[in-house]
């Protein structure tokens, strides 16, 4: 029996401001709080909401048998926490139903997978538990920005105890193999992998309303056809997307929602089922392992990482950050460790790309790749010296740490030892007022003697 | 195919772009194996390459007749004109000009510069491109700027033959907007008698059609090119100071450069750092006043004015230079950001010149916005792999300008005209 395993992405960035090179050092805010709001919103209004609210009809309406998989990064969160809750109340709706898994992904929507291990199972873990805490369940399967994934990416996944995880797959990976079967990672064969059919993916976010293509109008029987006519032993169909292809890259003009809720129902006609990400993992086999020695992503054409780091402007800017990655990780600066957050994200990178590609990239504030990173080295500027001014620069990190952690203990000793102190001092203070008290008869006598004495010796 | 061309420079003897210009056009034109160029200059030297056209000096061609001797005529104009072409033109003499101050072969002299008496020399032109009109044989005739343009109109009466003309500046891009009006009206007047129009960019297209009220349809944008650097230049070994960078500037300083936008630039560029020089490089109504801009900012001893540069001089300060700026607030195209990425110079221009439409591996900033423009040469100077990318990509880029394109394009454009021509 096929089954299909949908998932969505919800993923903002943190939109930074024209930041001249004269505010280095000056100015230590770098967000553009409008132009934050103002895109938040129309993405909830134009996408969000709507899509969100299908998902939620179909599987009110569906039952048990219409399953879904979202994950959101920390950052879009945050900006929806501010300014859009009503997309997190229709989230625990959602939730509520029963029919939605949670992935986990990393907080900031970045590269860290790419720079630095220790900063990238940070801000995983740190996911994984706003999830749980947010929406009371344990994200098992794991999904990186973008879909990023290589052979020691998935083993520091596995080693996080996800048990499987989502990437693209890239016809430059599989080769002669279906995206169709579940897969392992060659690493470690305890994570599994499953890997997106970007044919049937792209056909509903990125070509559904294009008049041109040769399949348009699409409806959800043709749609649930294609895959019924998949060879019988393909089992495992899985459709990715961001969530905003809904309603921005294909408007709701197109009828892509009453596409969308006719899926389950369709789908069921052919007796094909859905699934969700842990399901699958937990109940198929891997048929075999995947090996993916360079990072591949699900963007472009050539599905890899140049989008972000194909040239040297990207790969400086990276660099460069990564560079103070151990410093932050260090230090317990609230703000700073919030600023990395959002300066992390990997549309920062995208920006400043210099690729020609047939699909239209907008650059936000920026009209040029220069301009994008002439702007985002200004603000990194300012971001690395307030690292640097938390210590000492020509210090190594490992001797950093280890003085550190000897603060720290040293710390914990003085709470130890001021608690005993005080425990002491408590102790003294009964002792001191219970003898003070047996004493007291004592001491008048005494003082009455003492009086006397001083009489006599007069 | 034969093209009569009027021009009013050509190298090696310029005094701006329109020369580099016509040059390179007429280079990429030649290679096209039909195609025989005559170019009409109103002062030779003797010192042009005349290897891929033919060169006539205005200055020796007779209006007046004069009974003289082949010897000397060759001992006169021998270094730059066969003798014979002489005795041909003076057999077209078509009216009594002996009004005229002519000289001892009955020729008008030139200055071949751009002197006070502007008009009168456009006007003299104008007279002897007659009489060359009447000897040459030609299909088209093509016009270079304005100071041509009555000797193009004139050479199409006579001939009869289609006149394009090619407009490298209007009189809005070098006036701010105060335009003048005798100036407007040669222009208004050669456009309204030409056949076709070709505008160096875009932004001067729509000039022409908005401002001089000429019909869309016989506009045509034809972007100008860049010819490869000769070895000698190639092999010039700049000399850079380590640890400090140079910003250039580099043309006329006049309101239409916008060298006051620059000297702002440097000055908050100076407030943050202080190893970064600037340089203005050039002359122009402007100089002393930005003299006294870069001293009131406190930068004169970081802001440096080297004068006037020409030939070799140019590509050794480019060459010297980190960054090269060109703020223009109105450029029809803006040869010189082309040369500083042929030298593998990071530039900048602004949005309002031509040359923008056509170049990607470059920074475009408004000639206004001071703040962005100081941001890319902060950024410039402190992010090596933003300089590299820029040298790297913007040569390779600005070799893929050739004027054989060029060339071809504007064949294509006389094709047209003809075929359509008088139909």
């Amino acid at each position: 029996m096929k089954t299909i395993c949908l998932y969505f992405e919800i993923h903002q960035i943190i939109h930074l401001k024209r930041y001249r090179f004269f505010n280095i050092g000056t100015d230590h805010y770098y967000y553009d709080d409008y132009e934050n709001e103002r895109s938040i919103n129309e993405v909830a209004e134009r996408s969000y909401i709507p899509a969100l609210n299908t998902l939620i009809d179909m599987a009110k309406s569906n039952g048990k048998y219409f399953k879904v998989a979202l994950s959101i990064s920390g950052v879009a969160l945050e900006q929806l926490e501010i300014h859009a809750p009503a997309v997190i109340e229709l989230l625990h709706e959602l939730n509520d139903t029963g029919c939605c898994e949670f992935l986990a992904e990393p907080y900031s929507h970045g590269l860290s997978s790419l720079a630095n291990e220790e900063c990238f199972r940070e801000e995983v873990l740190r996911m994984r538990d706003k999830i749980k805490q947010m929406f009371g369940q344990t994200p098992k399967v794991f999904r990186n920005s973008s879909l990023i994934y290589s052979d020691e990416i998935g083993a520091q996944v596995a080693a996080m105890g996800f048990k499987g995880m989502l990437t693209e797959g890239a016809k430059h990976i599989l080769g002669w193999k279906s995206p169709h079967y579940l897969y392992h990672c060659s690493l470690n064969p305890d994570l599994k992998l499953l890997l997106r059919d970007f044919k049937l993916s792209d056909d509903i976010c990125l070509r559904f309303s294009n008049s041109d293509w040769d399949a348009y109008p699409l409806f959800a029987d043709t749609y649930m056809d294609w895959i019924a006519a998949l060879p019988e032993e393909e089992q495992v169909i899985n459709i990715f997307m961001e969530l905003c292809a809904i309603g921005l890259s294909q408007p709701l003009s197109s009828n892509i929602l009453d596409f969308l809720k006719a899926l389950p129902v369709v789908a069921k006609e052919r007796g094909i089922n859905f699934s969700t990400p842990s399901e699958i993992c937990s109940k198929l086999k891997s048929v075999g392992q995947i090996d993916v020695q360079y990072p591949l992503s699900w963007v472009d054409e050539e599905r890899d990482i140049s989008c972000w780091l194909g040239n040297v402007m990207q790969r400086e800017a990276f660099n460069k950050l990564y560079s103070v990655a151990e410093r932050v990780h260090l230090c317990s600066d609230r703000r700073i460790k919030q600023d990395w957050d959002y300066l992390q994200a990997s549309n920062n990178f995208r920006f400043m790309t210099t690729k020609q590609s047939n699909i239209g990239l907008n650059r936000g504030i920026y009209d040029s790749p220069y301009d994008a990173f002439t702007n985002y080295m200004n603000i990194l500027g300012d971001f690395i010296s307030r690292v640097n001014a938390l210590y000492p620069v020509d210090m190594e990190n490992e001797e950093l740490n280890s003085l550190l952690t000897t603060i720290r203990n040293q710390g914990e000793e003085l709470v130890a030892l001021n608690k005993e102190v005080d425990k002491l001092q408590a102790k003294l203070a009964k002792y001191e007022s219970k003898s003070a008290k047996e004493e007291t008869p004592k001491k008048v006598s005494a003082k009455k003697t003492a009086g006397k004495k001083v009489t006599t010796t007069k | 195919m034969k093209v009569l061309m009027f021009g009013w420079e050509f190298p090696p003897h310029i005094l701006g772009g329109l020369g580099t210009a016509s040059y390179g056009l007429t280079k990429g034109m030649s290679q096209q194996e039909d195609m025989d160029i005559t170019f009409c200059i109103p002062k030779p030297w003797g010192d042009e390459d005349q290897s891929f056209l033919k060169i006539i000096g205005m200055n020796s061609v007779p209006i007046v007749w004069r009974d003289v001797q082949w010897d000397y005529v060759n001992n006169r104009v021998g270094s730059y004109m066969n003798p014979q072409l002489y005795y041909d033109l003076r057999d077209h003499i078509y009216a009594d000009f002996g009004y005229m101050n002519t000289n001892d072969l009955g020729c008008i002299e030139f200055s071949g510069r751009y002197p006070d008496n502007l008009h009168e020399e456009i006007n003299n032109y104008s007279i002897v491109a007659g009489v060359v009109a009447r000897q040459q044989e030609f299909d088209i005739i093509h016009s270079h700027d304005w100071l041509t343009y009555p000797a193009g109109i004139h050479a199409k009466q006579v001939s009869g033959k289609p006149l394009v003309i090619h407009v490298h500046a209007t009189d809005f891009d070098r006036s701010r907007g105060n335009v003048n009006p005798t100036v407007y009206a040669i222009e208004k007047n050669g456009m309204d008698n030409a056949d076709h129009i070709m505008c160096v960019s875009e932004l001067t297209r729509q000039t022409v059609i908005h401002k001089y009220f000429q019909d869309p349809r016989k506009v045509s944008t034809v972007h100008n090119a860049v010819s490869p650097l000769p070895q000698e230049i190639q092999d010039i070994v700049p000399h850079k100071i380590p640890n400090e960078k140079v910003v250039t500037f580099l043309g006329r300083i006049t309101m239409q450069k916008g060298p006051e936008y620059f000297v702002e630039a440097a000055a908050m560029v100076l407030q943050r750092t202080r190893n970064i020089r600037f340089v203005m490089a050039g002359s122009g109504d402007m100089m002393n006043a930005m003299i006294s801009l870069a001293a009131q900012r406190g930068i004169a001893d970081r802001f440096h004015f080297p004068g006037f540069m020409k030939g070799k001089q140019v590509y050794e300060c480019l060459k010297a230079s980190d960054v090269y700026i060109m703020p223009s607030v109105s450029e029809p195209f803006g040869i010189s950001p082309l040369e500083a990425m042929q030298c593998s110079v990071p530039t900048i221009i602004s949005k309002q010149s031509g040359c923008a439409e056509i170049l990607d591996k470059c920074i475009k900033t408004d000639y206004w916005d001071i703040h962005a423009m100081a941001d890319a040469i902060y950024s410039i100077c402190t992010n090596p792999s933003l300089y590299e990318y820029l040298k790297v990509e913007g040569k390779k880029e600005v070799d893929n300008i050739v004027w054989e394109k060029v060339g071809l394009k504007v064949r294509k454009i006389y094709d047209q005209v003809i075929s359509s021509y008088r139909k």
